[in-house]
């Protein structure tokens, strides 16, 4: 099998336990396993992680960048969703 | 070596080290069946609390009394929504699915937060909910950012930097009421009344009769006794409740200096264990509305599947 034909796949690492995986690339590979081991190989030979996610980059759904405008926009107008919209008295210090 | 080697009794005290440890459990750990149940009662409790929690602050949405009051209550109910989505994803990386969970909901065979079985009677009280209700769930929450389980402490730091505009909307409607007409501050004086002690409730039964707490504490699925919280919550709230003016609904709360917390009066514990057990103004309501919303929206997951079919089929013929 030629290295064209090999799958993408988008590689997530949890640099600690307790944290969220984050993205950090993307390496070719035969299928799951391959992509663990050279994920591993690849992307942790620093102690980077304690744990990978492996996935087919063509089984990512994404939003689109030239839609984000009436994707995200909404958001803009509705200060009020923010605690800062509320200003507290000065005699109340935490809340 | 591999976890298939090792004894039960091994791997519970390896589990038991990462725990000591400070570190997260993450879902495909091994872990004891008890951490697993107990956790799984306890996040989709507080997943059902999150949506069923939507219907007596639903119940003002169309009465707000103005538009930017209405807009803000929407936003508040729509993130309680997201915030019941969290906890159920998370839950299910337990191994349960959602239907279970809903099922065990709609029998009674799961709880939610007892606050929500009752009425919400004037405006006043979408006040003293936002304020009091909010502001003790924030308590309980903050603590559990740093719960064992992975899932779950991360979905509840996405969720308190949620909620602090839901108590401070609520603040301001009490101090719009208190600091207005003679009727109004009457108003928010009812909602206090009614909510206060109820919110005291919301931490669950003292310490010394608390079911869970002790192996809780241990799987450091709670990081703070019941009692530690509700002496924070009503530490935080008796300065809020002077600001407003108003009368404080525990005659007996007095500031001693030498525990630098305050002394409180005691909960009424028959009502806790009555509303617990069904018996409150609401509870029948809450869960024959959310049958009966469950139901009406048979329709559209019955759509979303012959959906997906129909593409199935699309895919195979192209
Ligand atoms: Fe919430
Ligand atoms: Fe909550
Ligand atoms: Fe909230």
């Amino acid at each position: 099998m030629t290295i064209e034909k090999l799958e993408l796949f988008e590689v997530f690492i949890r640099s600690k336990r307790g944290l969220d995986h984050k993205h950090v690339g993307s390496l070719h590979a035969e299928d799951h396993e391959q992509a663990l081991e050279y994920a591993r190989d690849v992307y942790t030979r620093r102690s980077e992680g304690v744990s990978i996610w492996v996935i087919r980059s063509e089984d990512i759904c994404a939003s689109q960048e030239d839609d984000s405008e009436s994707f995200f926009d909404p958001s803009d107008d509705k200060p009020y969703r923010h605690a800062t919209y509320y200003p507290l008295p000065k005699e109340i210090d935490n809340m | 070596m591999a976890n298939s080697d090792l004894t039960e009794a091994e791997l519970e005290a390896a589990f038991q080290e990462k725990i000591d440890s400070e570190q997260k459990i993450e879902p495909k750990d091994w872990m004891p069946e008890g951490y697993r149940k107990n956790l799984i009662r306890q996040m989709s409790q507080h997943a059902h609390s999150e949506v069923i929690g939507m219907q007596p602050e639903g119940n003002w949405i169309t009465r707000a009394p103005s538009l930017r009051r209405k807009a803000v209550l929407l936003a508040k109910v729509q993130d309680e929504a997201g915030h019941g989505l969290y906890l159920y994803s998370a839950t299910e990386t337990l191994g349960i699915s959602r239907a279970e969970m809903i099922e065990a909901l709609q029998t009674g065979a799961a709880k939610y937060a007892s606050i929500f079985n009752y009425p919400t009677q004037t405006w006043g009280d979408m006040g003293a909910i936002g304020w009091l209700v909010d502001g003790a769930a924030i308590c309980n929450q903050v603590s559990l950012q740093r719960t064992s389980y992975g899932p779950y402490a991360r979905g509840m730091i996405r969720i308190c930097k949620e909620e602090s505009f839901h108590q401070r909307q609520g603040y301001q409607i009490m101090i719009e009421l208190a600091l207005g007409t003679p009727e109004q501050k009457q108003m928010a004086q009812d909602s206090l009344n009614r909510f206060y002690w109820p919110s005291l409730m919301m931490f669950g039964p003292h310490d010394s009769d608390s079911a869970h707490s002790a192996k809780s504490m241990k799987w450091k699925i709670k990081r703070e006794t019941n009692d530690d919280l509700r002496q924070k919550f009503i530490d935080q709230t008796a300065p809020q409740i002077k600001f407003l003016g108003l009368e404080h609904p525990d005659k007996d709360l007095k500031w001693n200096a030498e525990r630098g917390h305050h002394d409180s009066g005691e909960i009424n514990w028959d009502e806790f264990y009555s509303v617990i057990n069904g018996n409150g103004h609401c509870n029948r309501q809450r869960i024959q509305h959310h049958v009966k919303a469950h139901e009406e929206g048979a329709w559209v997951r019955a759509a979303m599947l012959a959906y997906k079919e129909k593409k199935k089929k699309q895919y195979q013929v192209d």
